[in-house]
């Protein structure tokens, strides 16, 4: 079966998750790749046309040989040297993986690019195209031959949380062992319901806005069991942006984990 | 179960940190070897994140932590259990003389594959050739092979000028690069279940033995020889070992008689598959000079004895080193070869 994210399961037990990239990203990448190996060849192509006023024949000679290399070592070369990306890769934020989230070798970067000049039958990467369709880990024939697969890491769009919470006096904060079970008892899914209630509430009828948001507020309050002076009177859209105010804002008090360790 | 993030995320960071430390060595030195108590100390720090990441992964409000223990279990995960050899230093002339021999003969059985079918089309374009001289633009279709040989013979035999002057060095370099794909597409077309490959080298097959044919028909064998013998005694073969990597891709792709995965089968041969590739892409190098500077030169710029000669004592070196080179005492034991 088709599925978009390729899961490894390590043997003690834990689990992640990297989403595979489709054909089309792909080829924007490869588009991409070609620009910049054309861009190179022009560069190169003015440096070498110097050289052909020394000997014309060495000068072709020449050129011919920095044209194959280029465009067959191109994959290679910066797929080694950048764990997996080439430019294009890079700008669609796309890195080829070994299947089995293993090391990436040096062999499966070559074998992979060789493998182009049949992926790219009869044209525009046709073959390969058809077989990443077709294939439930997106491969091309080169991937299949080099047991690896090419993973997206979009960026994930925060949301602007200042402009949802901003101003606002969150009760719940009162009590930091409660927050922290609340954190605790809910998933991640079921915070991002939550937040994207808010998010979107503007798009819903008024009867059925009211409705929604008594329903989510009920099932959070009763996941976790604030003091009545802090969610009395709180209309149940407020209880549910101080819920969403908790569960994503830290407000300082737990240092970006990004950051000092990267 | 995390109740207090912030306790967590202090606890863990030292190790965290201490094991992107290492990674980052790991991938910045492959050639390091790690001590027992080192390795031990890597392991550790696997596991004490990879279970952080397991108590992080429940938790909805901290997604670039969860984020950035992924990566950090992935990358560790990917050292720790890979069990192919690390990636060394590269000695190009102990690749030459020791690895691409031997790992052209613990495959010899798909070159013998690859010479069978080549031999096939040998036949096949010869016997056409023989039989209908008028199929010879089907056969061969390219413009300089289609003349009469003893026609061409004695125009190049004539030729008061070099006519590769002034561009030897291109006409070289774009033999090399020309044979070099048509190898690497070869090799590529193993993934058709071998189809391509064999199609390849059946097609190869044919215009070399109607233009063998066509030359022996018409008493130019003596030219024939000295004309292809001092580049094609390494440029076949090189093509023939390309068919060798493509059948080799081809027959794991089967699998036939053998109880591993498809995964497993492909990995098992895409060293050696790549090794072999470089190995033609050096032989196609050499022939692309010796085609450009020697071969195209006949009598009487250079007597075809000499090139006769040149091309067979190339013969006995390339089959020395392919069968003979890289062996130690153990492999001619038949222990490792």
């Amino acid at each position: 079966m088709k599925t978009s994210t390729l899961v490894i399961r390590t043997p003690e037990g834990i689990v992640f998750s990297q989403l595979l990239a489709g054909p089309v990203t792909r080829f924007f990448a490869w588009f991409i790749d070609q620009l910049c190996i054309g861009v190179a060849m022009s560069v190169l192509g003015i440096a070498l046309r110097l050289l052909e006023l020394i000997s014309l024949d060495f000068g072709f000679a020449l050129s011919v040989i920095v044209y194959f290399v280029v465009n067959i070592g191109y994959g290679i070369f910066f797929e080694w040297a950048w764990r997996g990306q080439t430019i294009g890769k890079k700008l669609l934020r796309l890195r080829v993986v070994d299947v089995e989230g293993m090391r990436l070798q040096f062999n499966q970067i070559v074998v992979r690019n060789l493998l182009r000049f049949v992926d790219s039958l009869p044209a525009f990467y046709f073959v390969g195209g058809l077989a990443c369709w077709l294939n439930p880990r997106c491969q091309r024939l080169g991937d299949l031959a080099a047991n690896t697969v090419v993973i997206r890491n979009p960026r994930v769009a925060e949301p602007d949380l200042d402009q949802l919470l901003a101003g606002k006096y969150n009760s719940l904060r009162q009590y930091p062992h409660l927050a922290a079970r609340l954190r605790q008892r809910i998933s991640p899914s079921e915070a991002g319901i939550a937040l994207q209630a808010l998010l979107r509430r503007g798009e819903f009828d008024p009867v059925a806005r009211v409705e929604l948001f008594g329903d989510l507020a009920a099932y959070f309050r009763a996941k976790v069991e604030f003091p009545a002076e802090v969610t009395e009177g709180v209309a149940d859209e407020q209880y549910l942006r101080n819920v969403v105010d908790v569960l994503y804002r830290t407000r300082g008090e737990v240092p970006a984990p990004g950051g000092p360790l990267q | 179960m995390i109740v207090d993030l912030q306790r967590f995320i202090a606890a863990g960071r030292p190790f965290w940190t201490e094991l992107e430390r290492m990674l980052d060595r790991l991938e910045a030195e492959p050639e390091l070897r790690m001590t027992l108590p080192q390795l031990q100390t890597f392991h550790h720090l696997y596991e004490r994140t990879a279970a952080d990441l397991a108590k992080v992964t429940t938790l909805s409000s901290e997604p670039e932590t969860r984020r950035y223990l992924e990566n950090l279990v992935a990358r560790a995960y990917g050292e720790i259990h890979e069990t192919r050899e690390k990636r060394r230093r590269f000695y190009p002339v102990k690749w030459f003389f020791q690895t691409l021999p031997q790992t052209f003969r613990r495959h010899v059985r798909a070159f013998y594959l690859s010479v069978a079918i080549t031999l096939a089309g040998c036949a096949f374009g010869g016997l056409a050739i023989a039989f209908d001289p008028d199929a010879k633009p089907v056969l061969m279709p390219f413009s300089h092979l289609l003349e009469d040989p003893a026609k061409r013979v004695a125009e190049e035999e004539k030729a008061t000028h070099d006519r590769l002057a002034g561009v030897k060095t291109t006409f070289s370099v774009e033999l090399m690069t020309h044979n070099t794909q048509v190898s690497i597409f070869t090799l590529a077309l193993g993934m058709t279940w071998g189809v391509g490959t064999i199609i390849m080298l059946f097609y190869n097959g044919v215009i070399l033995g109607a233009v063998a044919v066509d030359y022996i028909r018409a008493g130019q064998t003596k030219f024939l020889l000295g004309w292809l013998m001092p580049h094609g005694v390494v440029e076949i073969p090189a093509i023939l070992i390309a068919g060798q990597a493509g059948l080799m891709l081809a027959l794991a792709l089967i699998g036939r008689g053998s109880r591993a995965s498809l995964k497993t089968r492909l990995r098992e041969i895409s060293g050696d598959v790549v090794t072999l590739i470089f190995g033609v892409g050096v032989l196609l190098v050499w022939a692309g000079f010796v085609e450009a500077f020697l071969s195209q030169y006949h009598e009487p710029v250079i007597p075809y004895g000499v090139k006769i000669a040149f091309g067979a004592v190339e013969l006995i070196l390339l089959t020395l080193f392919l069968s003979k080179s890289g062996k130690s005492k153990k492999t001619e034991d038949g222990n490792l070869d």
